[in-house]
């Protein structure tokens, strides 16, 4: 009787847009759908340092250097902001990460392509940052309080991301023969992996359902998805280039763009860990954990001896 | 499985004259530690002027099981506020 209450409750909350906060009775099944989308949302921001973090020694000026680094440490810090969202539904930092490790938790598959060109970098702002933007702007209004508020941080330091890879790939488009078909080459090999980011068609997302209701979710798949080609299709227009999708063109009764069918097979199978770099990106999370497994002792060590130290002096 | 630092909650002025807000939480040996890296994960854009930690553990908050005893009494106190009062027309600046 009592957990009938709670759970008509919790919906009242969840129907009158009144955020839930963690000490607040929830379903299981929320925090559980919550804590899976979550933490897999901080592993995304985690290993999506690892694409990037691969071109800091070889950005093509001080200026760009700089500009992704800043970019990379606002990633660790986004995949801060979410584990500690996570942990206030229960879950410890140390069980997330070893989910990730053991390769039990997922993370978003586009982090498992190469970045084999400096366009790739402006690629990855741009499409990827951009669809990740999609994905996120509802997400601030979560049901749940401290997922919300992460999320209104997290976007107001994205746009700066996507700005600054629209930036990389306008410049090169200006530049050489050489330059311009290295955009479009990028552009050609970040398209559809993009697309996908917004995960199943929406008739073959199991979970899509239930968490509308809950209000974790605002719009469907592929809602998001189809604002996503019909903003690209324009801003591509900018670059002088295109689209890599023979079907694109613009619907004039349903005001939208229409495009080709999306390559399932080939997501699942990014998904189920066969991309070109799902095993090198979490081998070199492994190791960059394991390497990092004496600073975290030394710094555990040497706070002790200043606890030691002021215990002494007091 | 490793074991984790200890959990602080962090709060930031974002300029002087105003209370320190709650911005997030992160982990950390020690409170220097805390007020290091909240610096370098909260105060990337100017975002603060002043930055509070303090150990997770040591925050004691009200249960929301008790909100009805705790907030609803206020409910029928209406005469707290200014609102309450019917004042004639006459009477300026009050």
């Amino acid at each position: 009787m009592i957990a009938l209450q709670d759970e008509k409750h919790f919906l009242e909350k969840v129907t009158h847009e009144i955020r839930v906060e963690p000490k607040d009775w929830m379903p299981d099944q929320y925090r559980k759908t919550l804590i899976r989308q979550i933490s897999q949302h901080a592993h995304s921001e985690i290993v999506g340092m690892l694409p990037e973090g691969n071109w800091i020694t070889r950005a093509p000026s001080l200026k760009r250097k700089a500009i992704l680094i800043a970019k990379v440490q606002d990633e660790a810090g986004h995949g801060l902001y979410l584990y500690s969202a996570a942990e206030t539904l229960g879950i410890s930092r140390a069980e997330m990460i070893d989910q990730l490790h053991s390769g039990r938790a997922k993370y978003s598959s586009i982090f498992n392509y190469p970045t084999i060109s400096w366009a790739d970098i402006g690629a990855i702002g741009w499409l990827v940052d951009g669809a990740a933007i999609m994905n996120q702007v509802p997400l601030c209004r979560c049901s749940y309080g401290p997922y919300s508020r992460a999320m209104v941080r997290i976007c107001k330091e994205e746009s700066f991301h996507q700005r600054q890879g629209f930036d990389i790939l306008l410049k090169l488009s200006q530049g050489s023969k050489a330059q311009k078909n290295m955009v479009q080459d990028s552009i050609n090999r970040w398209w559809w992996p993009s697309i996908m980011m917004f995960g199943p068609a929406d008739e073959s997302s199991p979970h899509s359902r239930q968490s509308m209701e809950w209000k974790i979710k605002r719009f469907s798949n592929d809602e998001l998805r189809q604002r996503f080609v019909d903003m690209c299709a324009q801003q591509v227009k900018v670059l002088g280039l295109e689209l890599p999708d023979e079907k694109l063109k613009w619907n004039e009764k349903r005001q939208q763009y229409d495009f080709g069918e999306i390559d399932w097979k080939e997501f699942r199978n990014v998904v189920n860990g066969n991309g070109p770099c799902n095993k090198e990106r979490l081998a070199t999370r492994i190791k960059a954990h394991e390497d990092g497994a004496w600073v975290r002792e030394a710094a555990a060590a040497h706070a002790e001896k200043r606890r030691a130290k002021s215990a002494r002096a007091a | 499985m490793n074991k984790d630092w200890p959990l602080w909650e962090v709060f930031i002025r974002s300029k002087n004259g105003l209370d320190h807000k709650h911005a997030g939480s992160l982990h950390a040996t020690d409170a220097r530690m805390a007020i290091e890296n909240a610096r370098d994960v909260y105060t990337r854009r100017m975002e603060g002027v002043s930055i509070w930690v303090v150990e997770s553990k040591y925050i004691h908050a009200s249960n929301p099981e008790d909100s009805d005893s705790l907030y609803d009494p206020a409910n029928d106190k209406a005469y707290r506020h200014p609102t309450f009062y019917d004042l004639p027309e006459e009477v300026k600046n009050m």
